[in-house]
């Protein structure tokens, strides 16, 4: 069984799935749970967290009871008035739609994952050793209960006792069973998962209301999301102009006052007007889509399987400097694999493969099964059936550091090289120099050699190879271009590692590290002002874990792991790391390209609206009007409607998030200025004359 | 444009490029503690400053106690202007320094703005001239060039906890790099013939049989450190304009360039700081830019024109437009020329040089960190579209630099846009107008941008000797001077503190031309944005009507 799970590793794609928490961006219940989540946040007080839309809905507050006062009191201009005020609304609502539909998608997620935490029966052992049945709500941390083939675990813990194999589909989508036992790495269950075959006894970790299963549902729904650092500072900044654009609007009242009476034509703006040139100029396209950013940015972390404790891992993720990438099963795929036989001079290839066959016919880790497949593949020898009556197999020990088995009076033994030379020698063989020379060149080429000999004649050695994922060389060479530093973390000796680092194109390694040697690499590029990110699974990786900037935990790992990182994969694949750094760019640049595309935005709205206001006072100004827009009504009206529409227009790109490539921060700021700061520039000149066009052609204004 | 006109313009800058280099090598040097051409000669009387007044100049301060030093030795430096004015001897000289008179000359030499409602030659006395507001002329500019040294030590340091110590670093700038400065450059004025006398004034009889009073004083060394301390304030009420301040050519090119000596010298000096020059260049770049395209808008317009209404025959067009552009560049306010006889274009642009703060090198010091506040805006909004959350030479961008940034922003906006608002309508500040339309609405935004920016250069035409307007011009230059400062020195301190990080291909890189784009914009669309409606009823619309034919 283990096989079957170390083989799941192994294919795990490079690019990784979409996981099953993948929804398309818009489907129809989320956008009736968004649509109507929408006018409930119209409510001022939660709206007034959001001080840009906060003003666009006092605005719009003003201008409807002006409004209704006008109606009352019949005045003139209340066509043209009420439209204002409609699309001051419909902004408001917009901006809500943007936000609302990014948290509906977690929370319909929430939902799913609700369904499954049914308040299961548990069977809490005694300390007199007797079972009693009580609810898993009931179970407290310290509780050891008993599941067998078909129970629902209870809550989240350790396994103590016994191997069983688990469906963890509720939580990772993937139906394939996982092995979880006592002992090691792979002890720890999680509530709400099912047992499928066997029985184990589970020490309950976690209190009810605390669960990881808790947890992912608090995270999904954002219930207790909190804003980021930057998050934070851009509200700062987006907050401060709209204070700016206050006072540059509350100003020109008075000097509109003055203007008109020293021209002696023309009126001062209505409320209605300077209310449309301040909800233009403060940035409500950003402050509508800035919350939308940061949710949809956890989402798609969450559709890669990967779940983020918070927004704040997912923006350090964006800065990280240094990746810290184990070598197996990140850069590697999982085990290493027999490519050659290598005789010594006076043996030939078949009788050391046949020798090194029988050697590891009872050996099941991946490594040994590799050197049965060579030999069939390459000699064309098929396993024998090697019954335990004629032969005695000697398993592999950390004291012998070789295995291999006694058949027919001859032993056949693998092994370190040491380790087999001694064994020789002890037969009373002689070692050829020819052995260790092999075997150096092998571990010069990156490759673990292991030694064959029968008795007291050493035959050869068996090329083990790592294999360097495929594309791992272009996606490490893609990080460096974005300036990220890959560094292979590894227990092998610096010769093999320096031969594999050369192969996979990573940047630096640590060679024989220990988990003490880890934290303090992470410590040292901290202390040089670099930001890391790692992957483990082990108890001993939690304090590397808890140290790096952005600790990815894989599920299959323990529970210590899981509490020090600040995400979880679900899958357990480490190779996603890479995409969770690309993620964290992908909304950063989403939050700059929106804000700086929102600023520029302004200039082609001044050029709509100031003419529009200042025409009966100085007609001169109508040399401002360089979109050649109908009136002053219909100008003013179009740069309302194209300030809300170009919200909603940009929700996809906000849940999206800016396309993103690998390049240098000097090329991507290139193109990103030109496009959305250019972009931001130029788009509203045609986008508001079109909409007058139109207004003008419906007779709106 | 003439040939010749541009060519002025082209050398001077040639001049200021040659000059930023050694210029800033030497405040660099200074300023960091290091021994210094005249180190042999003023060491001596630095140590004897810092024996008299108890300075201990290896106890370096945090930010907080930075500020409240600079902010105690400018109330004190208000309060003795004050009283100074208030009690000068009445003998001989009018009784014109009203309370809010003296208030607003009193803040407006202590914060380097030099708004002048009153006439220096018939109302101060010499000894108020010279004891009062030529000391201020050099302690505020001392004052400004240690807030950006302590800026620049921000981004210098790492995980430190203080900036430096306000005390050594004012005695220094005014020891070792103002006072050679106006020394060298008012013997040079003497030279060409302005004077320095403590004679009473000469009554001459004119042409026409007329008698005119031609005022006396000690002008050549205040005139100095105006011009390199960025004051502008005028020992004439004609300022440079006056042949006795500003005699010939040679004395207005040797001006401009003391305008620009010490802001163009710290952009290399804060390279040479942060340990990349090229930063220093890239500043110095966006500002170049900036002041380029400002000359010429003004010469090309003053050119078309061909308006020499106030201006002086003996220096022409293109040194006048060239003068107008460095004096709002930088916050120096003196003036050779009336920029109330600009023509709109050409007043337009004095104008957006100091409500986007004047950071075209800009006042001792206040250039320099008021770039870095564009520059603090401009990483914070577009570094974010590489992919990482915003930095600036190797220093998180993070909430509270941004608070500040916009804290500074918002002050000076609203200092400008809430008292323009009220004197554009209220009676008895409107009676002060001499021109009607656009251009007396204009008189009244410039003279507000004036003061916050602390330039204190007019757009004359204003009657500004009012209580309304001597009281909100001096808080406007109050708000305009320490309501940048105090955010910026919390800024340092919060820069220092934080930690290097390194630099790689995933950094936004600050010193390329796509940066300095980037600050140009930045400077450009904020100041534009803020201030375009205002500005589109005042000089735009006057221009749009002057083209019809229309005057003000």
């Amino acid at each position: 069984m283990p096989a079957q799970l170390e083989e799941r590793e192994t294919a795990a794609p490079l690019l990784p799935k979409a996981g099953v928490h993948a929804r398309p961006l818009f489907d129809v219940e989320i956008l009736c749970r968004a649509t109507k989540d929408s006018f409930v946040k119209l409510n001022p007080v939660t709206l007034a967290k959001n001080p840009v839309i906060f003003v666009v809905e006092v605005g719009a507050a003003m201008t409807t009871v002006l409004l209704l006062r006008d109606l009352a009191t019949g005045a003139a201009d209340t066509g043209f008035n009420l439209q204002i005020a409609l699309w001051l609304w419909f902004t408001v609502l917009f901006a809500n739609f943007a936000e609302a539909m990014a948290e509906a998608r977690g929370k319909a997620q929430a939902d799913t994952l609700r369904k499954t935490k049914t308040d299961s029966a548990a069977r809490r052992l005694l300390a007199n050793g007797k079972v009693e049945k009580v609810a898993a709500s009931q179970l407290r941390a310290g509780d050891v209960v008993l599941c067998e083939a078909g129970d629902i675990i209870p809550g989240d813990g350790e396994v103590i006792e016994g191997i069983a194999t688990v469906d963890e589909s509720v939580i990772t989508g993937e139906s394939a069973p996982v092995i979880r036992e006592s002992g090691g790495d792979r002890s720890a269950v999680t509530g709400g998962t099912k047992v499928l075959s066997d029985e184990i006894r589970i020490k309950i970790t976690s209190n009810p209301g605390e669960t990881f299963l808790d947890r992912m549902i608090a995270l999904v729904e954002g219930a207790q999301r909190q804003k980021t650092p930057n998050e934070i500072a851009l509200n700062i900044l987006i907050a401060g102009l709209t204070m700016i654009f206050l006072l540059a609007v509350v100003t020109l009242q008075p000097f509109s006052q003055y203007s008109v009476t020293a021209a002696g034509a023309g009126a001062i703006p209505s409320v209605a007007v300077l209310v449309s040139l301040l909800v233009c100029l403060i940035p409500t396209t950003i402050g509508g889509l800035l919350s939308a950013i940061g949710i949809a940015g956890m989402d798609r972390v969450m559709q890669h399987n990967v779940l983020a404790m918070s927004g704040k891992a997912v923006e350090a993720s964006g800065d990280v400097n240094t990746l810290l990438l184990d070598k197996t099963g990140t850069i590697t795929i999982g085990n290493r694999q027999a490519v050659e036989f290598l005789p010594v001079t006076g043996v030939t290839e078949s009788e050391m493969a046949e020798a090194a066959q029988l050697s590891s016919l009872a050996d099941e880790t991946p490594e040994g099964r590799s050197v049965v497949v060579l030999a069939k593949e390459k000699y064309g020898l098929r396993g024998r059936e090697v019954s335990h009556h004629e032969a005695q197999f000697i398993p592999f020990s950390a004291y012998t550091r070789m295995s291999g088995v006694d058949f027919s009076g001859q032993q056949f033994r693998k092994g370190a090289t040491e380790s087999i030379a001694q064994f020789v020698r002890e037969n009373g063989g002689t070692v050829p120099g020819e052995l260790t020379d092999i075997a150096e060149r092998i571990s010069r080429q990156g490759g673990t050699p292991l030694a064959v000999a029968n008795g007291r004649q050493a035959l050869g050695v068996i090329h083990l190879k790592d294999v360097v994922k495929g594309g791992m060389k272009e996606r490490l060479a893609e990080l460096r271009r974005m300036g990220i530093r890959s560094v292979m973390i590894t227990g092998d000796n610096p010769l093999t590692a320096a031969a594999i680092a050369a192969e996979a194109g990573v940047d630096h390694f640590l060679a024989q590290a220990s988990p003490a040697d880890k934290l303090n690499y992470i410590k040292k590029e901290q202390a040089d002002g670099r930001l890391v990110a790692m992957t483990g699974d082990g108890t001993n990786d939690a304090p590397a874990l808890a140290q790096a900037d952005v600790g990815l935990a894989m599920n299959t790992g323990t529970m210590a792991a899981k509490e020090a990182g600040n995400m979880v994969d679900l899958d357990s694949n480490p190779t996603k790391l890479i995409e969770v750094v690309a993620i964290g760019k992908q909304l950063l640049i989403t939050r700059g390209a929106l804000t700086t595309f929102s600023i520029a935005n302004d200039v082609a709205k001044y050029f709509a609206i100031i003419p529009a206001m200042f025409m009966a006072t100085y007609p001169a100004l109508g040399a401002l009007n360089v979109m050649g827009l109908h009136n002053p009504k219909s100008a003013v009206l179009s740069a309302v409607i194209f300030n809300a529409l170009i919200i909603i227009a940009l929700v996809p790109l906000a849940l999206r998030g800016v396309p993103y490539r690998p390049e240098s921060a000097a090329a991507m700021l290139r193109r990103n200025l030109l496009v959305y700061g250019l972009g931001g520039l130029i788009v509203p000149f045609p986008g508001i004359w079109a909409i007058d066009q139109l207004t003008h052609l419906l007779g709106l204004a | 444009m003439t040939g010749n006109g541009v060519l002025q313009i082209l050398s001077y800058f040639a001049l200021i490029v040659l000059l930023t280099k050694p210029m800033g090598v030497y405040m660099a040097r200074l300023f960091s503690g290091e021994r210094t051409l005249l180190y042999p000669v003023l060491r001596p009387v630095e140590r004897l400053c810092y024996k008299l007044t108890g300075v201990r100049e290896e106890v370096e301060q945090r930010w907080t106690q930075y500020a409240a030093s600079l902010l105690a030795f400018s109330f004190v430096s208000f309060v003795f202007v004050y009283l100074f004015q208030r009690l000068q001897p009445r003998a001989g000289f009018s009784t014109a320094m009203t309370p809010d008179l003296a208030f607003n000359t009193a803040v407006s030499f202590v914060t380097n703005t030099n708004w002048q409602s009153y006439s220096g030659e018939t109302t101060l006395t010499y000894w108020v001239q010279m004891a009062a507001l030529a000391v201020q002329n050099f302690a505020s500019a001392a004052a400004g060039v240690a807030v950006a040294v302590a800026l620049i030590r921000g981004f210098a340091r790492q995980q430190a906890s203080a900036i430096g110590n306000f005390w050594v670093d004012l005695t220094r700038g005014v020891l070792y790099l103002l006072l050679p400065l106006s020394l060298v450059g008012a013997l040079f004025l003497c030279s060409q013939g302005v004077i320095q006398n403590f004679s009473p004034s000469v009554t001459a009889t004119t042409l026409e049989g007329k008698t005119q009073v031609i005022a006396q004083g000690p002008v050549a060394s205040q005139e100095a450190i105006k011009m390199v301390g960025t004051n502008g304030g005028g020992f004439f009420n004609a300022n440079s304009a006056h042949p006795y301040e500003n005699p010939t050519p040679l004395t207005n090119l040797a001006q401009m360039l003391m305008i620009f000596l010490i802001p163009a010298g710290l952009t290399y000096t804060f390279g040479r700081m942060v340990g990349d020059t090229k930063q220093g260049w890239a500043l110095f770049a966006a500002m170049s830019v900036l002041f380029l395209a400002g000359v010429f808008v003004v010469y090309g317009a003053e050119q078309a024109a061909f308006n020499m209404e106030g201006k002086e025959v003996r220096f022409g067009i293109a040194a006048t437009s060239l003068f107008a552009t460095i004096t709002t560049a930088a916050s120096c306010g003196a003036v050779n020329g009336m920029h109330g006889s600009l023509t709109p274009l050409g007043g337009l642009v004095p104008l957006f040089n100091m409500e986007t703060g004047e950071v075209i090198f800009g006042g001792t010091g206040a250039g320099l960190y008021g770039m870095l506040l564009f520059a603090i805006l401009a990483v914070f909004i577009a570094g974010l579209m590489v992919g990482r959350t915003p930095e600036y030479l190797g220093k998180k961008i993070e909430g509270k630099e941004v608070r500040m940034a916009m804290l500074a922003l918002i002050a000076t906006s609203a200092v400008i846009l809430l008292f323009a608002g009220a004197s554009s309508v209220l009676p008895f500040a409107t009676a002060s107008l001499n021109n009607g339309g656009p251009r007396g609405f204009a008189e009244i935004l410039y003279a507000y941008s004036s003061a916050a920016a602390n330039n204190g250069s007019a757009f004359a035409g204003l009657n500004a000797n009012t209580p309304w307007f001597n009281v909100t011009l001096g808080l406007a230059m109050l708000i305009g001077r320490f309501l940048i400062i105090i955010p910026m020195l919390a800024v340092a301190g919060s820069l220092a503190a934080k930690k290097k990080l390194a630099v790689t291909s995933g950094t936004l890189p600050t010193h390329g031309p796509l940066f300095v784009t980037l600050l140009i914009g930045t400077v450009v669309i904020v100041g534009a944005l803020t201030f375009f409606p205002a500005l589109s009823l005042s000089p735009i619309v006057e221009h749009l009507l002057m083209q019809q034919g229309r005057l003000f």
